[in-house]
């Protein structure tokens, strides 16, 4: 594996207050560099204490994160030079326009008057916002705006680029041109780290993803990987009249081949399969002896992934 | 971006000035575009003042009479004109430092989150706050001397201004634009952004009133106890350094003293915001 630009070790996020609040509880994490990384879990997971603490917006308790080599607590002003941000609420310049946005990002960060009236140009340009330039960002639409906090978190060339909660907001369409502009960024060289609860967003953009819950990462890999994890590539879910018996349907649903798991769920049965012809009859004609009722077939998704580890839907 | 950290001090230094500088040029170029309000607004306050009692209430028959300090003023030499013009001024000065920070931030900490921007500048966070400070004492400067020709043209009675020393002066207004800016930086960082509308109220118009504006704090005399309350307001020294600077012959409080409180509420003021604006910025 390739040099880690994000290293997270051992982090810890204690906010005290009347009811002390562990929000990060001890997150190790190491980013290679050039991927587009995801921290996946429900709302109050510890994902965005984790950026915070990153992008030197949050104070850890114990711990220590490393971007590009520089530590963030010991060099905060230092170490944002490698940072980008896009935080979850719109931060835009209310009193610059569109161009200005990313101009005086660009003179902030050190580049002269022409560097930056040129590399304000070329960003306006590839995220397609030059008609908007003069527009002020009250009058931009959501999708708009998060495209030009994208460009103006960029402008100085950021070794990484964090994205808190992209997509938030954002109406499907506007979705799936972030996620284009967002991959549009690996031919730069931009490490990507971003957080999310959609599924699909982690599964589409991500090249490798870390699942969160209660401030501690419960598993790290590739979104295949992690769904293979399951053990199948198809998952039936049997409902029955009753579950009597259900221990001899299980014993018997396993011994037909390809099935490699079952599992008593609520009002019935789970069976994880490999995609194979004929099975399905198979296990529809053997349930049906034991009063099937209904079956849904599934593929294995990261929100399966996650039930398995917590229990829990990630929307709840 | 190459790593900075182990570089020699001068090339953080060259980073910090130039994310200090390009601070610096965004706050100019808004402020040049809302030229005319920010010009209507340090002017209206002053302008209405002379009007109404140096030049309106000395017309009137018997407004001198009415003329709150017609005695003082006869006793000093020059009308009340020349109490009002460091008073206003001072006015001007502090509700520069006012509108150019506390009320911006009430802003960018409240509903828009815009300082997070601002603070992911590779700069120290005081330094983001300090620039505030400076850009606020600018105008501030800009605000007192809208004042002066105002003063001079609008009174019926010709104000006596007397400048013997211009060192002083230019200490005396440095030192108070930077102090008002210190005073909006720790309103708007203490202040609820949703509270921010009650500080007229609760702030402004006090220590307004009760900042030797309107009249010079030696002429408190006769009220003892409030020529002693009135020393904690930063205000007071700011109007009376103002008077010394500009208008010794109305009296006022020893020079040595008045720079010495405004550097003290300067340190105190500046250390509050400072601290206020890492709190609401850093968790």
């Amino acid at each position: 594996m390739s040099e880690s630009i994000v290293e997270i070790l051992g982090l810890r996020k204690v906010y005290n207050g009347k009811n002390s609040v562990t929000a990060v509880d001890g997150i190790d994490l190491h980013v290679p560099a050039g991927l587009i990384y995801g921290l996946l879990g429900p709302n109050g997971a510890g994902k965005t204490t984790t950026i915070s603490i990153a992008t030197t917006r949050a104070i850890p308790t114990a711990g220590s994160v490393k971007i590009a080599g520089v530590d963030v607590v010991a060099h905060p002003a230092l170490a944002r030079r490698s940072i980008g941000v896009v935080p979850q609420f719109n931060t835009l310049d209310r009193s610059c326009t569109v161009a200005e946005n990313i101009y005086f990002h660009c003179r902030y960060f050190g580049l002269t008057k022409t560097e930056a009236t040129a590399r304000t140009a070329q960003l306006l340009d590839q995220f397609r916002l030059s008609d908007r330039a003069a527009a002020y960002p009250q009058a931009l639409s959501g999708g708009l705006a998060q495209r030009l906090q994208i460009a103006r978190a960029i402008a100085h060339r950021p070794r990484v680029l964090f994205l808190d909660e992209p997509s938030a907001g954002l109406d499907p369409q506007s979705r799936i041109a972030m996620w284009e502009a967002v991959q549009g960024l690996r031919g730069e060289g931009i490490t990507v780290v971003l957080t999310t609860h959609y599924m699909e967003e982690a599964d589409e953009l991500c090249d490798r993803l870390a699942i969160i819950d209660h401030g501690k990462i419960l598993i790290e890999d590739t979104p295949a990987a992690l769904k293979a994890s399951i053990g199948g590539d198809k998952i039936y879910d049997l409902r029955m009249r009753g579950v009597r018996d259900s221990g001899i349907l299980k014993r018997n649903l396993q011994t037909i081949e390809g099935v490699t798991r079952v599992e008593v769920i609520d009002g019935g049965l789970r069976v994880l399969a490999r995609a194979k012809d004929g099975l399905l009859a198979k296990v529809v004609t053997m349930a049906n002896e034991f009063g099937l009722r209904d079956l849904t077939t599934t593929e294995p998704s990261l929100e399966t992934v996650f039930i398995r580890l917590t229990g829990r839907d990630l929307r709840e | 971006m190459s790593n900075a950290v182990g570089k020699p001090s001068h090339v953080r230094w060259a980073i910090y000035s130039r994310a200090f500088f390009g601070l610096m040029q965004r706050d100019l170029r808004v402020l040049t575009r809302e030229i005319v309000p920010f010009v209507i607004r340090v002017a209206m306050n002053p302008l209405l003042f002379l009007f109404v009692f140096t030049y309106v209430m000395p017309h009137m028959t018997g407004g001198s009479k009415m003329s709150p300090v017609a005695g003082m003023a006869a006793a000093g030499g020059g009308g009340f004109g020349t109490v009002l013009l460091p008073g206003l001024m001072a006015v001007a000065i502090m509700f520069s430092g006012i509108a150019a920070v506390a009320l911006p931030l009430a802003q960018e900490f409240g509903v828009t989150r815009e300082i997070d921007d601002r603070v992911m500048c590779p700069l120290p966070i005081g330094a983001v706050a300090i620039e505030k400070i400076i850009f606020s004492a600018i105008q501030s400067i800009v605000a007192a001397a809208v004042v002066f020709p105002l003063a001079y043209f609008i009174p019926s009675t010709p104000v006596l201004a007397h400048v013997s020393s211009w060192w002083f002066l230019a200490v005396v207004l440095v030192l108070a634009s930077l102090l008002a800016g210190a005073l909006g930086l720790t309103i708007g960082t203490l202040v609820q952004p949703k509270q921010i509308g009650l500080i007229f109220g609760v702030v402004i118009v006090p220590i307004t009133f009760l900042g030797c504006v309107y009249y010079p704090w030696a002429a408190l005399k006769s009220i003892k106890w409030l020529q002693l309350c009135v020393l904690v307001n930063p205000i007071v020294y700011i109007s009376e350094g103002l008077r010394a600077a500009l208008t010794p012959s109305t009296g006022h409080m020893p020079a040595a003293m008045i720079l010495t409180m405004l550097v003290v509420f300067l340190a105190l003021l500046t250390w509050i915001g400072l601290r206020g604006f890492a709190n609401r910025v850093i968790s």
